[in-house]
């Protein structure tokens, strides 16, 4: 039923992102993108190592056109947009969106795109608005939308705006996020109706 | 608009619709046809997702709703497909970008020059100009610029125009300085360009031996045999069927043991000719044709 997760974080995301990681049970087979927002001179690869640390899924950096395969964890490299194609991953150097690159938006879209109602966006925590527009269009194309609890997060900002964005399916603390996806894994939620914006 | 209901789904694509993605797939490829017959820019096999994106952001700059609006208009009104053209022109560079590639080619790949009497390099998709006045730096650093020559081509004639003029905006001379240390710079940075008022002018001598020139990957051939051909952060650009044609026509213009650069992120797996090179630094892309 789902084809992708979609992890979106900034200020404060390593330990989150870690912490819905080492949450998802070793069977749940769906593969996981992550737009993280870095420093552009973050030495390549730290955050994949440092995301390994938490989990056994494998954690790559993504390389362009690499294909999407089950379990993995794809990180979209600094400095580069991460975009989705059916079956692959493309990457850009494009303008930075907001200050940002990778950006959420750019990742979020593009996934709606590809695989519409086959995907589980989340947002966590981030002291900008990026995200939010990329978890409407998901939600739009009857797909999954989740977002952080603002209320615990490191930075609220980005769970608020995403908030105001959409109507989520589920707001969440943390350390029910992984629990929730794999809910969804589980038994999916019913068919969606598609709508157009 | 109606939902998209599963019926439409054509066969084997996929367990569930893809939303409102297969009405919009269809216009983009009727668009990017209609371009090509009308204006002759083929970018039929450029990876979608990045062009999708731009293509809507132009629909509604023009106050338009579909992708078929705006191949509307464009069809019959130049001008629109000119705005169109830039936002699709991604010219986004950087001096010394990435200098651990810099530093790679310093070590491993200026030693191989130094072993023949004149080299011919090739950067295609040089944008305005960074990366080849980076090159050059580099090559008269390591004493080899003399004999060699750069041959820097891209499918944009204006950004050529910028290149030539080896003007940069001053304020990011600091980020460049930084880039240029870490990628083995062995002078100081602000020897190679004078502060004008509109920007930094670079010297002309750095580009003494340089030919820039208008190419395109899409449908001109090779035009010489080179030692290096430097391609970076453009074939992210092409889908893989491009991708891989692109890469037949690197294979088939670099001498044997001819070296080839490509961007970070960029892999070698998807030329056909994967198996005629060797690995020079794998980390930092370069590779050496044997085959
Ligand atoms: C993102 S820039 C990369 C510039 C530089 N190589 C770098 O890595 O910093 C991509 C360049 O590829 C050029 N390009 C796009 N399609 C091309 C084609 N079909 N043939 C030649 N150049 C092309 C664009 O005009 C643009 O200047």
């Amino acid at each position: 039923m789902y084809d992708l997760v979609c992890i979106g974080a900034s200020w404060g995301g390593l330990k989150a992102i870690g912490q819905v990681l080492a949450d998802l049970p070793a069977e749940l087979d769906l593969p996981i993108a992550i737009a993280q927002h870095r420093h552009p001179d973050s030495p390549e690869g730290t955050l994949a190592q440092l995301l390994q640390a938490q989990t056994n899924r494998p954690v790559l950096d993504v390389e362009d056109k690499m294909a999407i395969e089950p379990r993995h964890v794809y990180i979209a490299p600094p400095n580069y947009h991460l975009l989705v194609e059916r079956g692959s991953f493309a990457l850009s150097v494009d303008e930075r969106i907001q200050f940002a690159r990778p950006s959420i938006d750019v990742l979020f879209e593009t996934a709606a795109h590809a695989y519409g109602s086959g995907v589980i966006g989340i947002i966590l925590t981030g002291a900008n608005d990026d995200g939010a527009h990329g978890l409407a269009r998901i939600k739009r194309v009857g797909g999954v939308a989740v977002i952080q609890d603002p209320l615990g997060a490191a930075r609220r900002t980005m769970p608020d705006a995403a908030i105001a964005a959409t109507v989520a399916d589920a707001i969440l603390p943390l350390d029910a996020i992984g629990k929730f996806i794999y809910g969804l894994w589980v038994q999916p939620a019913t068919v969606r109706e598609v709508t157009k914006a | 608009m109606a939902s998209v209901g599963a019926s439409r789904e054509p066969a084997g694509t996929s367990k569930h619709p893809p939303a409102h993605g297969d009405l919009e797939d269809i216009e983009l490829s009727l668009l990017l046809e209609g371009v090509f017959r009308q204006y002759g820019f083929d970018f039929r096999e450029y990876a979608p997702a990045s062009l999708r994106r731009r293509v809507w952001r132009r629909v509604f700059a023009e106050g338009l709703q579909t992708i078929s609006a705006l191949q509307d208009k464009l069809l019959h009104d130049p001008a629109c497909m000119e705005r169109l053209l830039l936002d699709l022109s991604i010219n986004v560079t950087a001096m010394f970008r990435d200098p651990a590639f810099y530093l790679a080619f310093r070590e491993k790949v200026v030693p191989i020059l130094r072993t023949y009497p004149f080299t011919r390099i090739w950067v295609a998709g040089c944008s305005t100009g960074e990366e080849v006045y980076s090159l050059a730096i580099l090559l008269e650093e390591e004493q080899v610029y003399d004999r060699a020559r750069i041959y820097a081509t891209d499918i944009n004639e204006s950004v050529l125009d910028r290149a030539r003029s080896g003007v940069f905006p001053l304020d990011k001379m600091r980020e460049y300085t930084q880039n240029y240390i870490k990628g083995g710079g062995t002078r100081a940075f602000s020897e190679y360009y004078l502060a004008k008022y509109d920007g930094a002018q670079f010297q002309r001598s750095l580009i003494e031996n340089v030919v820039f020139a208008q190419h395109n990957l899409v449908s001109d051939h090779s035009f010489n045999e080179f030692n290096v051909i430097i391609c970076r952060n453009v074939m992210i650009y092409f889908d893989r069927t491009l991708q891989e044609r692109v890469h037949r026509l690197f294979f088939d213009s670099l001498v044997t043991f001819g070296v080839l650069g490509l961007g970070h992120k960029e892999s070698i797996r998807f030329s056909p000719h994967e198996a005629g090179y060797e690995e020079l630094d794998p980390s930092e892309k370069l590779y050496r044709k044997v085959g």
